[in-house]
């Protein structure tokens, strides 16, 4: 499927979207106290380099202050501001990547991956759990409540428990339908179930019973 | 150098250069899209593949640097395997609309895909479409038709010196455009439509106006600024429907400014078609015979010194020197060209000349910019100047002028009047020994600063600066004077200054002159002219003089008239007919002819050819066209004037409105719509950060 579908992605601000847009971004004490850090770590000639850390900081702070995780465009403005960049080589970067969310999300981003691996897995099954538990129709959009937004992502490199749901920062896996309609129904009453594989198999440790390496020797 | 063999032509070329080059060196045809000599190399069509000898894949050639000894075949089976690919993904999502698209006819990818593409797509999915931009008055935009060659990008950016354009998101979702909506902010923006391969951009005005083989196309100068950019003048029948830039390297490059190719809407509004003559206190129509009568009837009872001339802005030589000639027949000095007052020294040509060359800024390494604001005067040569300060090597800019302008690079700003002249002068500045220690400094002195009550002091002190801190050298000659327009070099050049005796315009407007024949003489408020004075205009617009005129001659404007032009650098440059004056108006030499014969005074020259023939022997420089001998600074004595009669008052630019500075773009719709959006170019003078 193409990137264009990916709701956190889409970039032409048609009037729809400007309402959304806040007028005033700054960045906060919290961020502020971050900046230093990530500026120090680039050459002072090569300052836009710091553009991708900032608009994630950017996101974060967002994220802190109103429950959704997005860059508004002032907020690129700013980025661009202080790296003394022009603003539209920062809006190149934060379009290009995916993980910027260019339009508010809901309060917890569901991003399932669709990709060969985790779709042979049953992905398909998973997208299908979300849009249920959530009420969301398709990809790209956020649930009546503001709770969810639905995005398909590609391959999160976390195939071998596929299928994978990336929810905000965490992956959960080894999913089917009912264990995704039991997490969203956790995220939805406030907790935070535990990452990682939700049928409870250590790390990427074959699923089950050990099959291979029985026969250590002096085991 | 390097040796490399293509297509078993052996050829040689610079190291550093790219396989396209080579390429094109040995006379092969590169196909391309993305890659343009002016612009950085992006290297993302690939269109311009080739096949190098013992590379498992073929090469994009434009961003391959050739190395000796390399083999190169350009007609292989895997080349034209390789373009045929290429292309039919390029078209995967181009709306092949050719039949509804204003590029159709010069499209580098009709004419790419005709050459080396498919005759069929096998593409049966949905092609994706974008929804078109707003980027100004000036460009209409199609997007779904960008191949994404980045051209635009780039140009803007680099050339134009304004980032707005860009590509924001990714894969098939990857636009190219402003992100948030906004009219590009430079004086440059027609180039968009040039350099972009396909019909993604193109001219709003020209939208739907014609088919490229339909127009018939004359070259030509452009005279709306005094780069003397070249240009072409494409028309049909009676009309000018556009006018493109040609390549001069030495002047324009490739680039043309917006006023200069789209004002020309303006050459059909509010034209005098036709004589006027006065009576009883209302301009009524009349027949030549009629208005020379009129004329004549008042000039030949006046004596000579009670007469007088001004040519205008966008004069062409011939016309102003028959009208010299015309006035020394009739017995009169009083001339000027200066109709903004410019205390301009016409005593020696380096005075008024831009002597350094557009094309030696590139060879520049400091310069001061003195009371002028190059990229709204002329946006072509702050083009070059950019250019220049993006090269590398570093390129010191000192700005003394209003504090807003925003020049494209960066610039210190040393001050806003002669205050700051004057501490260069004294060496107080440091910006002074930034400028003695360059090897080859420029300054570049604006016609405005010298057009106010203490110019002459203004032209001498920055002269003395010029002398002072080494910019005037046997080989390189730093001084140098922006003019406006392209008429008013030329005017120097024939001398349209008082002669002995003669009156300047300003004795002429306190009413020391009691006839004042003005030669399309738009430049100054005409309520100064007494109300006693009988004024013949001559020209082609009913701009700003006309409704003054006793009698009105109908003149032609630039684009439809044999005339001769002198640029800034003093570079003599011929433009040629491409329509004829509207009705009755006639070219302007041979109104002033006709009437010298009228008055039993005619004028020596009855053809083309023999008053060219006198502008050479009024000034040996109109025998040498088109191309100019770079002048070294010798003589070091200066222009008339005392840099100490300098006073305070801050220097203010000539130009407040870039899209509207003549008598053509004044009536232009076209330049009015970019006034209403850009507001009268502020965008220029945003702050310079
Ligand atoms: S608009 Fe034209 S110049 Fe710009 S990227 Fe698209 S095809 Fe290239
Ligand atoms: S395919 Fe889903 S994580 Fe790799
Ligand atoms: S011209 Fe070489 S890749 Fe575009």
């Amino acid at each position: 499927m193409s990137g264009g579908e990916n709701g956190g992605a889409t970039h032409a601000v048609d009037e729809a979207e400007r309402r959304e847009q806040p007028a005033h971004f700054a960045f906060d004490e919290e961020s502020e106290r971050r900046i230093p850090d990530i500026l120090a770590r680039y050459p002072e000639a090569k300052r836009a380099s710091a553009v991708i850390p900032l608009l994630w900081l950017v996101q974060d702070q967002m994220r802190r202050q109103t429950g959704s995780a997005w860059v508004p465009k002032v907020a690129m403005d700013v980025v661009a501001a202080r790296l003394g960049m022009a603003p539209i080589r920062v809006y190149e970067v934060a379009t290009f990547y995916f993980m910027f969310n260019t339009r508010p999300i809901g309060r917890y981003h569901l991003q399932v991956c669709g990709t060969t691996p985790c779709m042979l897995r049953g992905s398909e099954e998973v997208a299908r759990a979300c849009r249920d538990a959530t009420g969301i129709k398709a990809y790209g959009e956020t649930s009546a409540d503001g709770m969810f937004t639905l995005t398909e992502v590609e391959c999160l490199g976390a195939c071998v428990n596929a299928p994978v749901l990336q929810v905000d920062l965490d992956y959960y896996e080894d999913l089917d339908y009912e264990s995704t309609v039991r997490l969203i129904e956790s995220l939805r009453r406030g907790e935070r179930p535990k990452p990682g594989s939700v049928t409870g198999r250590q790390a990427s440790a074959p699923a089950g019973e050990r099959t291979t390496l029985l026969d250590v020797p002096g085991e | 150098m390097a040796k490399v063999t293509v297509d078993g032509i052996e050829v040689e070329v610079p190291n550093g250069a790219t396989v396209l080059q080579a390429c094109e060196a040995a006379g092969k045809e590169i196909p391309r899209f993305c890659y343009h000599e002016r612009l950085s190399i992006a290297g993302n069509c690939r269109m311009c593949l080739v096949e190098l000898e013992k590379a498992p894949k073929p090469i994009a050639s434009c961003a391959y640097p050739v190395a000796d000894g390399m083999v190169i075949r350009t007609d292989s089976p895997m080349v034209r395997n390789a373009r045929r690919g290429v292309m039919e993904f390029l078209l995967i999502n181009h709306p092949l609309d050719c039949p509804i698209c204003d590029q159709g006819g010069e499209c580098d990818l009709q004419d790419q895909a005709y050459a080396y593409g498919m005759d069929r797509s096998r593409f049966r999915e949905a092609k994706r479409s974008v929804k078109d931009k707003y980027v100004g008055p000036l460009i209409k935009t199609i997007m779904t038709r960008c191949i994404h060659c980045t051209r635009c990008i780039r140009f803007s950016q680099e050339v134009a010196g304004v980032p707005e354009l860009g590509a924001t998101g990714r894969g098939e979702a990857m636009e190219v455009g402003t992100y948030v909506e906004q009219a590009l902010h430079t004086e440059l923006s027609g180039n968009l439509i040039d350099i972009c391969p396909v019909g993604a951009l193109t001219s709003r005005p020209y939208a739907y106006v014609s088919r490229p083989w339909e127009l018939r196309k004359t070259d030509s100068v452009d005279v709306l600024d005094a780069v003397g950019c070249n240009i072409r003048v494409d028309s049909r029948g009676p009309e000018v429907l556009r006018i493109l830039p040609r390549t001069n390297d030495e002047v324009n490059e490739e680039w043309l400014g917006d006023r200069s190719r789209f004002a020309i809407d303006g050459l059909k509004r509010r034209r005098l078609d036709r004589p006027w003559v006065r009576k009883d206190g209302r301009l009524a129509p009349a027949t030549w015979p009629e208005a020379f009568a009129a004329i004549a009837r008042r000039l030949t009872a006046l004596p000579g010194h009670r007469i007088g001339a001004v040519a205008g802005d966008l004069a062409d030589a011939e016309a102003i020197i028959a009208l010299k000639d015309l006035m020394a027949a009739l017995g009169s000095a009083n001339l000027d060209c200066r109709q903004d007052g410019a205390a301009l020294d016409a005593s020696r040509r380096d005075f008024y000349l831009f002597n350094t060359s557009i094309a030696g800024i590139e060879e520049a390494d400091a310069l001061l910019i003195v009371g002028s604001n190059p990229r709204v005067e002329a946006p072509v040569l702050n083009a070059r100047i950019r250019k220049r300060a993006i090269a590398g090597k570093p390129f010191p800019v000192g700005y003394i002028g209003p504090r807003v302008v925003n020049l494209t690079y960066p610039a210190d700003h040393l001050g806003e009047g002669p205050a700051a002249l004057r501490a260069l002068l004294g060496g107080a500045h440091p910006f002074a020994e930034t400028l003695r220690k360059a090897e080859r400094p420029m300054l570049i002195l604006g016609r405005g600063a010298v057009a106010r009550a203490d110019g002459a002091a203004v032209l001498a002190a920055a002269w003395r600066l010029a002398v002072e801190t080494g910019m005037l050298k046997p080989d390189w000659h730093g001084f140098n004077l922006l003019h406006l327009f392209g008429g008013q070099v030329g005017a120097l050049d024939l001398g349209f200054v008082p002669g002995e005796g003669g009156k300047d315009l300003a004795a002429m407007l306190a009413g020391d002159v009691d006839a004042l024949w003005l030669l399309g003489a738009d430049g100054f408020d005409p309520a100064r002219i007494p109300p006693s004075t009988f004024v013949i205009y001559q020209g082609h617009h009913g701009d700003r003089a006309a409704a003054r005129a006793d009698v009105i001659l109908p003149g032609a404007a630039y684009t439809e008239k044999d005339g001769t032009y002198v640029n800034t650098e003093g570079r003599v440059q011929r433009g040629y007919l491409a329509v004829h004056p509207p009705g009755e108006a006639r070219e302007d030499w041979r109104i002033i002819r006709a009437f010298s014969e009228g008055i039993g005074r005619r004028l020596p020259y009855d053809d083309l050819a023999g008053l060219r023939a006198r502008l050479v022997e009024a000034n040996p420089v109109f025998g040498t066209v088109g191309t100019l001998e770079r002048r070294g600074g010798a003589d070091l004595r200066g222009p008339a004037g005392d840099p100490a009669a300098m006073g305070e008052s801050p220097f203010v630019l000539p130009i407040a409105n870039y899209y509207q500075a003549d008598a053509i773009s004044r009536a232009s719709d076209t330049m009015a719509e970019c006034a209403r959006v850009y507001g009268s170019g502020a965008h220029a003078r945003l702050a310079a950060e």
